[in-house]
């Protein structure tokens, strides 16, 4: 599977996902989910509560507490649900939690300078050294208004959330992923800070670079401007659209789309 | 097996009897008339009950009928110590006065104590008996929460760590008390005693290895005695050979308004048992218990605290943590006793246990006795295996799965080594720690 982009046929598209089907504990969470992400697209998914985008989020990244009933997933081009979480971290894969996991006793720069060289073994490049990656991440975080201290902390132990999320939006700055998904970044973030965040995530938006933004909020996506935005209620994207249906959202709520579905659904039974 | 000594005193002598009877008069101090006497009564009282079994509600999960099969000799003839390189068992930077038992007994020549201040004392148990054994009278009649290991270490115990401090004195440096055990068979019965009058301060590391040296019987006793508003550190560092059998008794009386802090590693030994107990004799006393057993392959470790709250105004923490593999099994028995005028008693327990294999076993058992009305008492204890979120959170950091579960097996071990107050051996002991998990050298600038 090719690790950088230069190796991709040009045209390909970042990630394809056909009918996914997934569920957790016997119960049908996606239900036949189609989204296709192409190299320098940013697609917002919103939804109600509970439809499944974290669901979606976490089945892209391969954790294995969900199951995958049917349907494909093609990530430049290969078949994205055979590789390990690992390997898809590897190959350009990212997901910013919508809770990040505290891990006591693990300093933070530990668990950043070993996910950063893992992902550089991987392309056979040299691994970096403290100094040099100190360098790194200082410059990182100062793009993200960080506070050094955060670095030689557990693991998001005892951060604030605001300083969770800042903390996976330097993971990502880190690991330069060509896909990145961000699974409610902007929930629980100050004004200044969603700010701060969003200037992150503009950095690392490129022609060869994707992302895929869960969120409840117009307020990020002003930052953050999407080419598409898509609608995930019932297991399915119900409806997609333009950067103006997050504001038709925002206003009118999700009440009109799952009508408005429940009309195609009728027609089509016709 | 209890049967099995009975039948065999009716028939032939003893064979611990017989032990003591063809060493006895080679011991230290045997010329001293208090101490032959308790000597004899441990002996006495031991050889009638003889070795526990697991009908015994303190042995239930601990099984020691093995111990009676070995060939342990006691009291080897010789006198010659062994050369030893202690070298590796020292921590750098921590500046402690180091004193070295080898094969149960002192090395002076391995030893390396520093200048101490006016009011400590600083020997090995055999050389006050043999000049001023009347400094021992007292807390070698002590049996207070003693065990039938105690009896039998009363009846054999040759040597040990001897520290005094005098009212209002603080040891600046640690005492690192190292038992090294050089040749399988040996059986050794270490009596610690540590003294510590009003005000005085202390800490010392208890550290039982093996060098070169797979099966044999540490059976070690330490007492320590605190007084009013002083202060004692004691960590046991328990890193015995593979086959070994260690097993220790801790015997801690505090006076008013004492500390008492104790950390408790276990990572060796194929069997071992450490018996960890306090009792609050006066008013106002604090203690807070830390352990970590990090065991695999077939190993056995079980520990037993018990903190007493005989008078008003204590406060005791507990936290012990247990990481077993393969095979292993652990036992945890915490209990708190509240007693009926300990009132405004302030006491917490916990007891976490990570199984990280499906034939990994843990019994444990927190017990709470409470006679007071006005006390503040919890205790808890969770079994568990990795977290699976943390898991993946990790792996999707392109973490391996191997590292992943070593990191996180670290850092569920690691909250305990956190409260080892010297930072020399804090850190060697997180590198301990780490050499034990898989992806060592990925983990090195982990914390
Ligand atoms: N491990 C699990 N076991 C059982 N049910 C689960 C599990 N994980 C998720 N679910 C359920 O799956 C459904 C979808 O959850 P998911 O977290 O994907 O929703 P979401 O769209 O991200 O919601 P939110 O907007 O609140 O973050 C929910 O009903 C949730 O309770
Ligand atoms: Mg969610």
């Amino acid at each position: 599977m090719p690790s950088n982009d230069k190796q991709r046929t040009s045209g390909e598209p970042m990630l394809v996902v056909r009918d996914l089907a997934v569920k957790v504990d016997d119960k049908q969470i996606l239900r036949g989910l189609d989204l296709t992400v192409n190299p320098g697209e940013v697609h917002a998914i919103m939804g109600p509560n509970g439809s499944g985008k974290s669901t979606l989020a976490q089945v892209l990244a391969g954790r294995e507490a969900f199951t995958v009933t049917g349907g494909e997933v093609r990530y430049q081009g290969h078949d994205l649900l055979a590789l390990a979480p690992e390997e898809r971290a590897r190959e350009g894969v990212f997901l910013a939690f919508q809770y990040p996991v505290e891990i006591p006793g693990v300093s933070n720069v530990y668990l950043l300078k070993a996910a950063v060289n893992a992902v550089r073994r991987h392309r056979g490049e040299q691994e970096l050294d403290a100094m040099e990656f100190l360098s790194l991440i200082r410059e990182k975080m100062k793009l993200l208004d960080m506070n050094d201290q955060l670095l030689f902390r557990s693991v998001n132990e005892g951060f604030s959330g605001g300083e969770k999320k800042r903390n996976e939006i330097l993971q990502m700055a880190l690991l330069e992923p060509a896909l990145a998904i961000l699974d409610e970044t902007d929930s629980g973030l100050d004004i200044d800070a969603l700010q701060v965040v969003s200037k992150g995530i503009n950095a690392l938006r490129s022609p060869e670079r994707a992302m895929v933004l869960v969120t409840h909020y117009q307020r990020l996506l002003d930052y953050v401007v999407p080419d598409f935005v898509h609608v995930l209620a019932h297991g399915r994207i119900v409806k997609s659209g333009g950067k103006e249906l997050a504001l038709e959202l925002e206003a009118r709520g999700y009440g009109w789309i799952e009508q408005e579905t429940a009309r195609e659904t009728a027609q089509a039974a016709k | 097996m209890m049967a099995a000594v009975a039948l065999a005193s009716q028939t032939a002598p003893d064979p611990v009897a017989a032990d003591f009877t063809r060493i006895a008069s080679a011991l230290p101090g045997a010329n001293v008339a208090w101490l032959a006497k308790l000597r004899r009564q441990a002996l006495e009282r031991f050889v009638e009950r003889g070795l526990p079994t697991t009908r015994e509600e303190a042995w239930k999960y601990t099984n020691i009928s093995a111990l009676a099969k070995r060939p342990y000799t006691l009291g080897t003839k010789s006198d010659v110590t062994p050369v030893v390189d202690v070298a590796p068992f020292t921590f750098a930077d921590l500046g402690a006065h180091l004193v070295v038992f080898v094969d149960g007994r002192f090395s002076p020549a391995l030893s390396r104590i520093g200048a101490l201040q006016a009011g400590c004392t600083l020997a090995s148990v055999a050389d006050v008996l043999a000049r001023e054994p009347e400094r021992l009278e007292a807390a070698f009649a002590t049996r207070t929460g003693h065990t039938i290991f105690s009896d039998l270490n009363a009846a054999f115990a040759r040597d040990g760590l001897y520290l005094h401090l005098a009212a209002g004195v603080t040891l600046g440096e640690p005492v690192h008390a190292l038992f090294v055990t050089t040749r399988d068979d040996v059986v050794a019965h270490p009596r610690n005693v540590i003294v510590a009058e009003a005000g005085a301060r202390a800490f010392v590391i208890e550290h039982h290895v093996s060098a070169g040296a797979a099966s044999y019987f540490t059976n070690a006793v330490t007492q320590i005695d605190i007084g009013t508003k002083a202060s004692i550190g004691h960590c046991k560092l328990q890193q015995e050979g593979a086959r070994a059998f260690h097993i220790a008794g801790v015997h801690i009386a505090q006076r008013r308004s004492s500390r008492f802090e104790s950390q408790s590693i276990a990572l060796g030994a194929a069997l071992s048992r450490a018996d960890i107990a306090t009792a609050f004799d006066d008013e106002g006393c604090e203690a807070s218990l830390a352990g970590l057993y990090l065991v695999g392959g077939r190993q056995h470790v079980d520990h037993h605290t018990l903190v007493d709250h005989a008078k008003p105004n204590g406060t005791s923490r507990a936290l012990y943590k247990g990481v077993l593999d393969d095979g292993a099994r652990g036992v945890f028995n915490g209990k708190i006793i509240v007693r009926p005028d300990a009132q405004k008693t302030d006491a917490h327990l916990a007891n976490h246990n990570l199984l990280l294999s499906k034939s990994a076993e843990i019994d444990t058992k927190p017990e709470l006795t409470i006679d007071a009305d006005d006390v503040k008492c919890s205790h808890g204890a969770t079994v568990g295996q990795l977290d699976e979120t943390a898991l993946f959170y990790l792996r999707s950091r392109a973490i391996d799965p191997a590292t992943a579960r070593a990191l996180l097996t670290y850092a569920f071990a690691h909250d305990v080594v956190e409260r080892v107050p010297l930072a020399p051996l804090r850190t060697a002991l997180e590198r301990t720690l780490l050499a034990r998990l898989p992806q060592a050298e990925r983990l090195r600038d982990i914390a």
